[in-house]
């Protein structure tokens, strides 16, 4: 496990880091402006908004009911459920499945869930490889990398530093790769087809299950997570609780919704869908890990649930202007940005250091809840999660000073002391504050206090007229 | 039709010339503007970092309602009594009511909707460039209206802002404790602001331009930053 820094200090490196800065602000502003055409096309994007939010939100109110209907739809269609309450449950379940099927290495379909959960690290522990396939997660697991966007893993690499990683760290790689796209794409494509035909056990997440028939729903751009979900003899599917779905006819406005909102494509390339098994095409065994990590609780909040209405589409991460500077990979998480900034805190409690600056990593600029496409209303929940990180042990000089600051606020006559206090002492005004405010002073002059108040103004002369 | 000011704290006690500049204007287009005195601070400040703001509810009820609008130069001040307190006073009928009962209104907003005047007399010969801070631009949703405000104005030459709608790196204390990003989104925003030739920065809340304005002034470049108010004002 490698040890994250607070938000503001692991920021604080990568905003120096000017390579970093250039990929990040050109991947960013291209989809951006992809999604902005893509969604300009529709006749009603606040309806189908609405509407999405309106489905998640019923989804996630009868969580426990479509839940049980899923688990029965899955059963009947030949396929296994297992439920795991926590990371370690789900990669306990993983483990004896691989070892039932006699396997030492499995292949992967992009998965947030299985980031979430750390699967990769469980399986190494227990003796397994697990190899990834999508082209982003492959160049993420090959450079010994974590990802750092939730749609584009390794949006913080360019293409020189790819064909870099995959000269040292793949072993079949043609001695001449060049940095061009298609050769690139081309050494990766051989690389991993002879992973997808050696693979007996294939592991995938879902954007989304659907309770009334207990179909799980992958959607991608490069088909290879259609090899991993039909060619492999046992599929195992890891799915966040909160991914389902009453029916069927509600994929179809979230269809719409995230392909625009993630890529800025009318549709993705690749729509996968299984329900359970059928004979003589795909996997014979499918199994499906539902997993709660946390998610009953974030459900528990009635501020703080409308982040599990979330689609994992990105969106709010390429309009927001903290993630274009910090990285994704200053968020300490598998969930970078925005949502990240409100889920992870959430999933994992405000314990640590890094989970009490998350909050706290946005100006509140509220550009990503205008992008979310299910409507979730990141600042307030951000400034929801600061109110509980305030409530804790905290910092207590903040405390102090937030403390003395309402009482000066809550009564004119204090605020008219204080005001009178900073005109007498404004010749002492130092030009560098100190401690935590001295990061203010190293980029920016101070404002010079007047020499007079409005207040005193008006009392003085404007009451006049 | 009586108009209240809440100046906002750090108006009163930082930007007093934008309070004034209130006042000359709407003196100036016939209105009267009453400054209640016992009026303090609005309690973003302590809301947005998670503090309690509800006890700053209370006091500004009694401040302004009763008042046919209250104009409040500062969109992120405006849009945490109108946005924010409605949340806050959630619990509480009696309190609710008598928040939704309030009339406030940005500068901007009270000028061109209430009071029906886009050409306010001004006249100001140079050439600015207008920032829509967060909160006028998906706070408040003032939309056009400040720039309908500049353009009437003689004399004034308004260009473009680059990548306008992009938060400068302010937000309140997000300043102090994340710097570094902060002052990376700062460095972008003045860069647009240059790019654009500019005399003046002009945006409708004065933290925003502190922020700004203080890293203009930092770096030398000679570009002041002046609140909308103040424009609209100029004669």
């Amino acid at each position: 496990m490698r040890t994250y820094l607070g938000f503001p200090q692991a920021a604080a490196v990568s905003t120096m880091d000017s390579q970093l800065r250039a990929n990040l602000r050109n991947a960013t502003h291209t989809i951006r402006d992809k999604r902005a055409a893509a969604i300009g096309e529709l006749p009603d994007w606040p309806g189908l908004r609405a509407h999405a939010k309106a489905v998640k939100d019923h989804t996630l109110r009868n969580l426990e009911s479509y839940l049980e209907q899923f688990e029965a739809a899955v059963v009947a269609a030949g396929g296994q459920v297992h439920w795991a309450r926590d990371a370690a449950e789900a990669n306990r379940i993983v483990i004896d499945l691989v070892r039932e099927a006699e396997a030492s290495e499995v292949v992967k379909v992009k998965s947030m869930a299985t980031q979430e959960i750390g699967l990769n690290e469980a399986l190494e522990a227990a003796g397994i490889a697990a190899h990834e396939t999508d082209l982003a997660e492959l160049i993420v697991q090959l450079g010994g990398d974590t990802p750092s966007h939730i749609l584009v893993p390794a949006i913080h690499r360019n293409r020189a530093e790819i064909r870099e990683i995959f000269r040292d760290r793949m072993p079949d790689a043609p001695a001449d790769l060049t940095d061009e796209p298609a050769v690139l794409a081309a050494a990766a494509r051989t690389h991993l087809r002879e992973r997808f035909l050696a693979a007996k056990v294939a592991v995938s997440g879902a954007n989304f299950a659907v309770a009334e028939t207990g179909t799980l729903v992958v959607v991608e751009s490069e088909g290879n997570g259609r090899m991993c979900l039909t060619l492999p003899e046992i599929l195992i599917s890891i799915v966040g609780i909160e991914k389902l779905v009453p029916t069927f006819a509600d994929l179809d406005v979230f269809l719409q919704l995230l392909p625009r909102s993630s890529t800025g494509e009318r549709m993705n390339p690749y729509t996968s869908m299984w329900t359970g098994v059928t004979p003589g095409d795909g996997p014979t065994s499918v199994h499906v890990v539902l997993v709660d990590n946390g998610r009953t609780r974030v459900l528990a909040d009635d501020v703080g649930r409308q982040a599990l209405r979330c689609i994992r589409c990105s969106a709010c991460l390429n309009v927001c202007p903290v993630y274009e500077r910090a990285g994704g990979h200053a968020y300490g998480s598998v969930y970078p940005g925005p949502i990240g900034a409100i889920l992870t805190p959430q999933l994992r409690g405000v314990g640590s250091a890094l989970d009490t600056s998350l909050p706290y990593a946005s100006t509140l600029c509220g550009a990503c809840y205008d992008v979310c496409p299910v409507a979730i209303d990141i600042p307030e929940v951000l400034v929801h999660l600061r109110a509980r990180v305030a409530s804790g042990p905290g910092h207590l000089g903040e405390k102090a000073a937030m403390g003395v600051a309402g009482w000066v606020l809550r009564s004119p006559r204090r605020l008219g002391w204080a005001q009178r206090w900073a005109v007498r002492t404004r010749r002492f005004a130092p030009k560098r504050l100190p401690g935590a405010f001295g990061g203010w002073t190293d980029t920016r002059d101070l404002p010079r206090v007047p020499e007079q108040s409005f207040r005193d103004w008006w009392r003085s002369e404007g009451e006049k007229g | 039709m009586r108009i209240a000011l809440f100046v906002t704290c750090v108006n009163d006690t930082l930007f007093p010339g934008t309070g004034k500049a209130v006042v000359r204007l709407l003196r100036r287009l016939g209105h009267t503007v009453d400054f209640p005195l016992q009026q303090t601070c609005c309690g973003q400040m302590h809301h947005n970092t998670g503090y309690k703001a509800l006890p700053m509810v209370g006091p500004f009820l009694d401040t302004f309602e009763g008042y046919d609008a209250v104009v409040v130069p500062s969109a992120s001040c405006a849009a945490m009594v109108r946005e924010v307190y409605p949340r806050l006073a959630a619990g509480d009928p009696a309190l609710a009511a008598r928040v939704a009962a309030l009339r406030v209104h940005e500068l901007s907003e009270l000028l061109v909707d209430v009071l029906g005047v886009t050409d306010v007399g001004a006249y100001f010969p140079h050439t600015v460039t207008y920032h829509p801070t967060c909160h006028s631009l998906r706070g408040l949703r003032v939309g056009s209206r400040p720039t309908d405000l500049l353009r009437a104005v003689r004399g004034l030459t308004l260009v473009d802002l680059p990548a306008a709608d992009e938060c400068c790196g302010f937000g309140g204390t997000f300043a102090v404790k994340n710097p570094a990003v902060s002052a990376a989104m700062c460095a972008d925003k003045i860069g647009h602001v240059l790019n654009t030739g500019a005399e003046v920065l002009c945006a409708a809340d004065n933290s925003c331009l502190m922020h700004l304005g203080g890293s203009l002034t930092r770096q030398r470049t000679g570009v002041r930053v002046l609140h909308l108010a103040e424009i609209l004002a100029a004669t």
